[in-house]
């Protein structure tokens, strides 16, 4: 393992009733790259960042994050080192405001909760950052506004404003153009290429265009197995790639 | 500050309960006092419970169990004191530690294990448990097992407050609301509000963010279950007695009820209930008719339910949702 591995997987395996989802999986996403990771639904893509998060236990293998083993780690804990994911089906809270959805993983960063008496909306050393962060998504505007009345493009920008709000070392970012219409996706990437500079990403994402235009590296992930990783100009050219999964469409 | 018609209208229900006393005085008809003292009880209690079911989305249905433990520390203090003359036993500040501190503890343990479960196993769980502490009281002999228990000295709280005097007792229980009120109000727009409304809201996200909400709900039943237990101890003072059937399980229900008919997740809105469900009691059972040989109020139930039903279809946040400002449901 080199000194800029962010994440280094090494043997990973989930099973579920005989079916291996993650079928002996190593992977490793470097210091500062957009590592996208692509394959057919029921590849195991999902399953992949449930166990990075420790969501759902791995049945083996070892998964190193900023050098240390986590294992043992909780979902929170995780969160706690710099590993933060946005979800594929949108995962917010709903009945909160824009505001206070980022806010609360502000605050979830910002030592225990266990302070019963102070009001809490309007605390500058949650709203300012979390303001910055809403800025940073181009939802300033819609601070104040309902999570349920945002439209489905609004609610997917805020999902990653939420992960951005933990001060992540590493964003997975789990198809984050999920359902949005051509137009939104293409203000995302650009969004995405601006993140870049400043997160390391671990990217999910069936947009094919989307992909080939911001990852560093790419993994082909089918039936649990990662059967290429390169830049994005390798995977084109991969015999066994094409065959497996992008067929025409490269 | 912005005077809003709804805050106008609960600033005038909380100034009628405040003069209420001088009102019944003036109509030399002091039982409303004491009826309305036991829903500002029991409006205590749903205020308390309302942390859990409509901020913090626990639906717990044992709480009446807390309330029992704070009137039988008061009951079993006032036995003692009669019984075998331990007078500390009949002090009212001994007494009240005793119920906060023994309630709370009870809520340890009982939310300790309750909340490692979700959805109807927590609500069957927390059912179980208040029913164990209900036939553990019926078990007891000495305590009057389910006959109860009669106070024959409420507490003595030293000079500073005389509870034997109803007016006092009024007051007491008035502004144990108005405080309980206030906690409520801090304690919802507080940091650890913002976590309990969170994981009401949304746990699993909350644990993606780097959340633990099982320390902060554990937290949150505690504090509910003080409160309750506190009154327990104002409602054994109130009635003179205590008997097992304050922790029945239909009881719980009551108070869930209530939280329903004034509305979840408003600040008011277990007080509204409280005094829509005990009104109600009052007025349905009350009524004269009587529909071939049988008197329609001893049935008042089969009114209160259809009612309810209505409630729980059409206003989704009960009273709630007839004050003026109310949040409307998508």
């Amino acid at each position: 393992m080199s000194a800029q591995d962010l994440l280094v997987i090494e043997n990973l395996v989930k099973r579920y009733d005989g079916l291996l989802a993650t079928d002996d999986l190593s992977l490793t996403v470097r210091e500062g790259e957009l590592h996208a990771i692509i394959g057919p639904n029921g590849a195991g893509k999902t399953t992949l960042i449930k166990q990075l998060t420790g969501e759902i236990p791995s049945d083996n293998g070892r998964v190193t994050f900023a050098g240390k083993n986590i294992k043992r780690l909780s979902e929170a804990d995780r969160s706690h080192i710099g590993l933060a994911r946005s979800f594929q089906i949108t995962s917010l809270f709903q009945d909160f405001t824009v505001l206070e959805n980022v806010c609360l993983a502000v605050q979830a960063h910002s030592g225990h909760s266990f302070r019963f008496w102070k009001k809490i909306n309007n605390d500058t050393a949650l709203t300012d950052p979390a303001r910055d962060i809403l800025r940073q998504m181009g939802l300033e505007e819609r601070a104040e506004t309902a999570t349920a009345a945002l439209s489905h493009g609004e609610q997917r920008q805020l999902e990653i404003a939420v992960a951005l709000a933990t001060k992540p070392k590493l964003l997975l970012l789990d198809e984050p153009m999920a359902g949005m219409s051509r137009e939104d996706s293409e203000k995302l990437v650009e969004r995405l290429i601006e993140l870049k500079q400043h997160y390391s990403i671990l990217l999910i994402e069936h947009d094919m265009d989307a992909v080939f235009s911001l990852a560093d590296r790419i993994s082909v992930l089918v039936y649990g197995q990662a059967i290429a990783t390169g830049t994005p100009d390798d995977i084109r050219n991969n015999e066994e790639v094409r065959q497996a999964y992008l067929g025409e469409e490269a | 500050m912005n005077l809003s018609p709804r805050l106008l209208i609960n600033a005038a229900l909380l100034i009628f309960l405040a003069v209420l006393p001088f009102l019944t005085d003036w109509a030399g008809d002091s039982f409303y006092t004491g009826l309305v003292a036991r829903i500002l009880i029991l409006a205590i209690a749903a205020l308390s419970l309302n942390l859990l079911i409509g901020y913090g989305g626990m639906v717990s249905f044992g709480h009446a169990a807390f309330i029992g433990v704070g009137a039988y520390v008061v009951g079993i203090g006032a036995f003692h004191a009669f019984e075998d003359g331990i007078d500390w036993m009949l002090n009212g500040y001994i007494q009240l530690v005793i119920a906060l501190l023994g309630s709370a503890f009870i809520a340890l343990i009982i939310g300790a294990i309750s909340l490692r479960t979700r959805g109807v196993y927590f609500i069957m769980i927390t059912m179980a448990f208040s029913q164990m502490l209900y036939f553990t009281a019926v078990g007891v002999e000495t305590y009057g097992a389910d006959d109860g228990l009669s106070i024959y000295s409420r507490s003595d709280m030293l000079g500073l407050i005389d509870l034997n005097d109803e007016k006092s007792l009024y007051y007491l229980i008035f502004v144990s609301l108005l405080v309980v009120l206030y906690l409520m109000h801090r304690l919802v727009g507080s940091a650890f509000g913002n976590v309990i409304r969170g994981s009401k809201s949304n746990e699993a996200r909350m644990r993606a963010i780097g959340f633990s909400p099982y320390k902060y709900r554990l937290t949150a039943f505690v504090i509910a279950g003080a409160i309750a237990g506190y009154a327990g101890f104002l409602m054994a003072n109130l009635n003179d007695f205590v008997s097992p059937d304050v922790m029945h399980w239909t009881r719980s229900g009551d108070l869930i009820i209530m939280i329903l008919l004034g509305g979840m997740a408003s600040l008011f809105g277990p007080l509204y209930g409280a005094l829509a469900f005990l009104m109600l009691e009052e007025i349905l059972s009350s009524i004269p008719l009587t529909i071939g040989g049988l008197r329609v109020g001893e049935y008042w139930q089969l009114i209160f339910g259809p009612l309810l039903i209505l409630i729980v279809l059409y206003a989704r946040n009960g009273v709630d949702s007839f004050l003026p400002g109310a949040r409307k449901n998508t």
